[in-house]
């Protein structure tokens, strides 16, 4: 089982309830369609994705990216058992979805530069370090139930 | 995944807006990467002090962002550019090259802190690129 610290845990509940998930959510998704241009395999049926200023446009991805970020509100809620908390999501992911795991870290990575922008000199280097590690965690728990 | 003209026009052009501030982003982006992946820390063990700030990581951040300048200034052919830097990290420093990533992340993370608004994703997309060009090159004469 994980173990958290205090800070870890009050850095977490801190960080998700100061968040304002409508701009975050979006800014993080469309950033991973754009840096990572492959990810944008998973959303033929989003219409324009043809280059950055139509991603970043496009209201089919603003909306993903807010129902993705709402899915970290259960693990931020359940932070001692996240790997049970996701286990229906990571078959999900796996049987239905068909997403390649890695694609867990490299969107995990756009939403840690995001909040960065956002959050600024507040985002400390012991800041970042809870938020990775708490990222890291839902990322192994999604990946966890693939066969 | 190699640099296109637009890539390398968008590092130049970015680069150029935050070059003022290298010292800076150098000695936050090691600072970040000593605190939050400590298994760096073992290349700096002859350092007195690994805090964030300090003297030596303030010291040594300047010292890299020197390299990723000159990376900038040699972007048509970064392996040229690089060769002494690499020949260095290959045969003294033995670094293992997937310590490049994690500072590469670093960096970015800086960046986003410092320059929220010209860190854009198209800003983003191109130094990830280029930082990962730098890696290889960096890598190069490793075996």
């Amino acid at each position: 089982m994980v173990q958290w610290t205090d800070f870890e845990r009050a850095t977490i509940q801190s960080v998700f309830e100061k968040m304002d998930y409508d701009d975050v959510g979006p800014a993080a998704l469309s950033r991973c369609l754009v840096v990572y241009p492959w990810t944008q395999r998973y959303f033929g049926n989003f219409g324009n994705l043809y280059n950055a200023a139509a991603i970043q446009g496009n209201p089919m991805v603003a909306a993903h990216g807010k129902t993705v970020l709402h899915g970290l509100d259960r693990a931020v809620k359940n932070m001692d058992d996240i790997k049970a908390t996701y286990a229906e999501l990571s078959v999900l992911h796996s049987e239905k979805l068909h997403v390649d795991p890695d694609n867990f870290r490299l969107l995990a990575d756009c939403l840690t530069i995001v909040v960065a922008a956002r959050m600024g000199a507040a985002f400390t280097a012991d800041v970042q370090g809870a938020f990775q590690k708490f990222l890291a965690v839902v990322v192994s728990s999604l990946g966890r139930q693939y066969h | 995944m190699s640099l296109t003209a637009k890539d390398k026009k968008m590092v130049k052009a970015f680069w150029a807006k935050v070059a003022g501030k290298a010292e800076d982003i150098g000695c936050d982006a090691l600072s970040r990467m000593l605190v939050v992946y400590p298994q760096t820390k073992t290349y700096f063990s002859h350092w007195k002090d690994l805090s964030p700030g300090s003297a030596p990581v303030r010291k040594h951040g300047g010292t890299i962002m020197g390299g990723i300048g000159l990376a900038v200034a040699s972007i048509d052919d970064i392996s040229a550019g690089l060769l002494a830097l690499s020949e260095l990290h290959a045969f003294q420093l033995r670094v293992d090259p997937a310590n490049f990533k994690i500072l590469s992340h670093n960096i970015l993370v800086v960046l986003a802190v410092m320059f929220p608004n010209e860190f854009n994703p198209e800003a983003h997309v191109a130094m990830d690129k280029f930082l990962a060009a730098v890696g290889r090159a960096l890598s190069e004469k490793y075996r």
